[in-house]
Formats: C-alpha cells, structure tokens, sequence
C-alpha cells in the first residue's frame, strides 16, 4: 500500500514539474506558433542556474526566481535577435532551436562539467507531513502547490486580464492587432520569456529531486512534447492534465516494467493521436 | 536540354573519382571517411525523400537508422547469419517505419516534427534502458563484416567498395524515384495537398509510401553503420544524430539529389576535423545550424547553382533572370 501511495505522491509532483516545463511550451508552441527545441535546455539551463546559486549559499526561492529571471532575460534575447528574423517560418524556427539547443548542452557541459549536481532539499522545506496515518514529504507537495498557483495565474492571465486579452488578439491576427495600437512584437517578445522562465522555475524545484546531469534537456523535451501532444497544443488545461497523467504513467511504468518505463509514455500519444489527434483539450484547426 | 552533356561529364568523372578513390588517397584512415560519408549520404539521402521531395521534416530518423543497426547486430550476437540479420533487419526497419508514419501522419508540418522527434526519442530511451534487450550504454559488438559472394570486407578499401556499390545503387533508386510519375505526385502533396486531393490522388498514401521507402534506406545505412563501426550504442539513437542527418540534407540542399551527398561530406569532414582539435563537436554542430539558417537558408547546392547561374548570366550580359526555374522552398 505505502509503495502506491508513494508512486501516487511522486506521479504527482513529477506532474507538477511537468505542467511547470510544459506550460511554458504550451505558450510559445500553442499562442505563438514557434516551435522551440529549446524548452528542454532552457529548463535544464536554469536548473544549473539555481544549482549555482544554492552551492554559494542562497535561499531556495531566491535561486529560482533568479534563475527564472535569467532565462526570461536570456529567452527574450533569443526571441527578439534570432526567432523574430524567421517569423513565421516554422521549419527554420525548428533548426535554429535545434542548434541553440545543441551549444546549451555543450556550453552546460563544459561549465558544469559532466558529473550530475543534486542540491539538498533545502532546510524548511524537508520532513513530511502526516495525513490521515500516511506521509507525504512536504517537498514533493510543494512542487505541486506551486504548479497549482501557476496554473491558476497563468489562466487567470490569459483569459481574463486585459494583457491576456492583447496577446490572444496578436496571435489571432497580428496586423489587426497592430492596427488597433497593440504592440505585438514586444508582447510576443514577453511570452516567450515567460515560458523560458517558467521552464528555469522547473529546473530549479526539479533540481533536489530529479538532480541535473547533461542530456537532461534532451530528456525533458520530448516529455514536454508529450504532454502537449496530449493535452492539445495551447490548452493550459491540456497541458495540466497531460503533465499529470504522463507524471503518474511515469513514476508507475518505471516502479513495475523499470525497463519499458519510456516506452510507456509512448502508449497514451499512441492513442491520442489514433483517436484524437487535436489532443484532450486541443480545438481542430481548419 | 544541350546541358545534359556537361551534367554527364560530370556523372561520369565524379565515377570515375569515386571508383578509384582508394588508390589516389592511398591512406586507409582517409578511406574510411570515404566510407563513412557514403555511409551517411545514403541516409541523408533518405532523409531528402520526406524533407526536399514530400516537404515533411523528420527528427526522427536515427531512431530508424539504429532500429534496423540494432536488430541486426542482435541477430548476429545471437548467433545468426548476414543473411538472417540484415533481412530481418530490414523487415522489421519496415514495420517501425510503417508504425512511424502511420503515427506521424496525424500531423503535417510542425506537428508531424513533433510527433517523429518525440518517436525518435522514445527509441533512444529503449536503447538506452532496456539494458536486457539492448545491453543499455555498454551497445552490442558486431564481430565480423559479412562476406558478399566469397569477399573479404575486412580491410578499408573492400569496405569502401561495398559501401561505394550500395550507395550508388541508393542514388540510382532516388533518381528513378524523383523522376518517376510517383516522385512527381510526392512533390505534388507536398506544394498543394488539397488540389492533389481534389485531382483524385490519394495524398495519405503517397505520403505513406515515400516514408516506408525512406526508412528502407535508413535501414540500410544502419546496417552499412555497424558493418563499418562493427559496434552500435544508444549513443547512435539519439538527438544528435536526426539532427546530423538533418543539417547533411539541409547544408547540401534539401529536394536535389546531389545535396544530401554534398552535405553528409562536409559534416563527416567537418566532424573529423573538429573532433581532432576540440571535443566540443556539438557546440560547432548547433553553430553551424544557426549560420546556415540565418546566411544561407536554401542550402549551399542550391546557393551556389544560384550563384553560378547569376555569374553566367552576368557574363553573357543577358537580363533574363533564371529565378523562375526555382521551385518554392518546402514547407
């Protein structure tokens, strides 16, 4: 019983991280249209950014904004000089991130040298917490309240502030946008960064528990593609609940079939694409 | 068609090279690159069938090229003839294929992409942890190269010509292939799907064939690999290598046939090289991608075609340009 109570509780948290990593996907894949081969790195980037900072002594939450703040900062340059040159163009969109997403692992290799960095949990968020005669480690729960918050602000954002308004209206029709005084390209400048901080954020809550090592970003990104194949692409929800249930598939494959644990993964994007292929929550684009 | 003759020419001195490489490089490391870069024109060149001809880009592909390397060199660990193997090899490349594209189809475009890279990577993860079946990070060795009608493959230049044969067995296949009424309607779905659909062509299967005969030459470069490594790791699955694939078709020129061979050289080359002085391959892969992207997006085949075209014009002093004959780059 305890084995499945804690295979739930970490299918849960790794959803947690999940929806952290994919959510950001999902806005720059789903609003945007960019196809960003990068999201793994930007996750696995920011991860040694808050590993970093944890090493010299900072607070938990002090690294990962931080670290958030750099790959918003980072990502926005990326935007803004190279993406925004191919706007439009998926397939070179594709190359480029694919290649920035190659000099990530290799520049973070070299850095951080190839060992893996697993920082402590830090201090007040360790122990557990007792329910009912079970446990629960309070980390684990963290990642999961935190992608719940995060969740909620960013529908919140999207569907009911005036700044989601404009960014829904820009990618609906650019030039129509423009036209009634909304600046577009700076907009389209801050999603991106907020889904390349997002994704940091990930990396950091992620960092005690999954540790960060090199191909971590090659591991995270098919993940993300996975969840938002599932979920549909510019679904939030989708990606909330496809984070999840990979999370769970996840956790569960690898306890009992250790071997097929990512062949697992493959099983319900097998179905989904068979049955419906716009995804859970994905509207069919004409 | 008066440039045929000059074209012809060129076929035939670049065989002529070709047939006679071992002896005029003498060196069997340099022969070996010779070897290697075949070895990997035949999968960029099937990697060119679905993104120059059918206009849908697979990041996949290494999962195909190491799936039917893979399966062989099981077969052969287990104790199996060349023959059994590379058949087996072969079927099964088929059937992942086939379970690949019927998948993948889903989706056109970028989600077709998506849907290959996530593919590709779920047969990276089987190479890698699967240690039972795959022997996970330690790979599987091949002990010995197969003897084709009584000849040795052991030594470099015999490899290189074997490899040579496949590989222009490979381009002649692809030339027919382009040329063929079903090449013509494969690049007919890829400029204007929904007009090929209204023709009365079935733009689903069509797609569906050009990716089985794609992943058949994977396959074959794959069992050309480990004949040539003698040795395969997940390493060959991963990312890395989709993408290697990919910059061959794209730096050569994607939708000619002479590009992806042209771009498997200079990557092979390139990666020699760069290996010889720095270990970081990868950083100068993603920078080259990047480059070529924001210099030279058409690829250098059809850059400098364009460029030697746009000189000749400009010394018969002619005004007519030449751009109309371009075909609109894939999407």
């Amino acid at each position: 019983m305890s084995l499945w109570l804690t295979l739930a509780v970490n299918g849960i948290a790794l959803g947690g991280l999940l929806f952290l990593l994919s959510s950001g996907f999902s806005l720059i894949f789903g609003l945007m249209r960019i196809p960003n081969l990068m999201h793994g790195s930007f996750f696995m980037l920011g991860a040694y950014f808050g590993v970093t900072l944890l090493a010299r002594g900072h607070n938990f939450w002090v690294a990962a904004l931080a670290s958030a703040a750099a790959m918003a900062v980072i990502g926005g340059l990326i935007e803004r000089f190279l993406l925004r040159r191919l706007a439009g163009d998926q397939l070179p969109q594709v190359l480029l991130t694919l290649g920035g997403a190659f000099i990530v692992g290799d520049v973070c290799l070299m850095l951080w040298t190839g060992d893996p960095w697993q920082p402590a949990t830090p201090d007040h968020l360790r122990g557990v917490v007792q329910v009912a005669g079970l446990y629960f480690p309070i980390f684990r729960l963290v990642i999961v309240a935190v992608a719940v918050v995060v969740a909620i602000g960013l529908w919140l954002l999207v569907d009911w502030t005036r700044l989601g308004a404009k960014i829904r209206a820009g990618v609906d029709d650019a030039p129509i946008a423009r036209v009634v005084g909304i600046k577009v390209s700076q907009l389209f400048t801050l999603v991106f960064a907020l889904g390349a901080a997002l994704a940091a954020f990930g990396g950091v809550m992620g960092a005690p528990y999954l540790s960060v090592y090199p191909g971590l970003d090659f591991e995270m990104l098919p993940l993300a593609l996975i969840v938002v194949i599932l979920g549909g692409t510019g679904s939030l929800l989708g990606a909330l609940v496809g984070s999840f249930l990979i999370g769970f598939l996840y956790n569960f494959g690898q306890a009992l079939f250790p071997d097929l644990a990512y062949v697992i993964l493959f099983l319900p994007m097998l179905l989904i694409l068979v049955l419906r292929p716009q995804g859970l929550f994905g509207k069919v684009v004409s | 068609m008066n440039r045929i003759t000059p074209q012809r020419a060129a076929i035939a001195i670049a065989l002529a090279l070709l047939a006679t490489l071992p002896v005029w490089v003498g060196n069997s490391y340099y022969i070996n690159i010779a070897s290697q870069i075949l070895i990997w024109a035949v999968l960029a060149l099937a990697l060119n069938v679905l993104v120059g001809y059918a206009g849908l880009t697979s990041l996949g592909h290494a999962g195909l090229f190491a799936m039917s390397g893979y399966t062989a060199a099981m077969l052969l660990a287990a104790g199996h003839g060349h023959f059994t193997a590379d058949l087996t090899a072969l079927v099964v490349t088929l059937f992942t294929t086939a379970v690949f594209a019927v998948l993948a189809l889903r989706a056109t475009g970028i989600g077709f992409l998506m849907i290959t890279l996530a593919m590709g990577q779920i047969l990276w993860g089987i190479a890698y942890r699967w240690a039972d079946l795959t022997n996970g990070d330690n790979g599987i060795n091949v002990s010995t190269r197969p003897a084709p009608f009584g000849l040795s493959l052991s030594n470099a230049p015999s490899f290189y010509y074997a490899t040579l044969v496949v590989f222009l067995v490979a381009v002649a296949t692809m030339a027919v292939f382009v040329r063929s009424p079903f090449g013509a309607s494969l690049t007919g779905t890829r400029d204007q799907a929904r007009r090929m659909t209204a023709l009365g062509y079935n733009v689903w299967l069509i797609r569906f064939l050009a990716i089985l005969f794609s992943g058949f030459w994977s396959g074959v470069a794959g069992l050309l690999f480990i004949y040539y490594n003698q040795f395969i790791s997940p390493q060959v699955v991963a990312l890395t290598t989709s993408a290697e694939a990919l910059l061959m078709v794209i730096s050569g020129g994607s939708g000619t046939l002479l590009g992806p061979i042209v771009g498997a050289a200079i990557v092979v080359v390139m990666k020699n090289v760069v290996s010889a002085y720095i270990e970081r391959w990868n950083l100068v892969l993603g920078l080259i991608f990047i480059l070529i992207i924001s210099f030279m997006p058409e690829g250098l085949v059809p850059g400098s075609v364009r460029l030697w075209r746009a000189g000749w014009q400009a010394i018969r002093g002619r005004a007519d340009a030449p751009a109309a004959e371009k075909p609109e780059a894939p999407r």
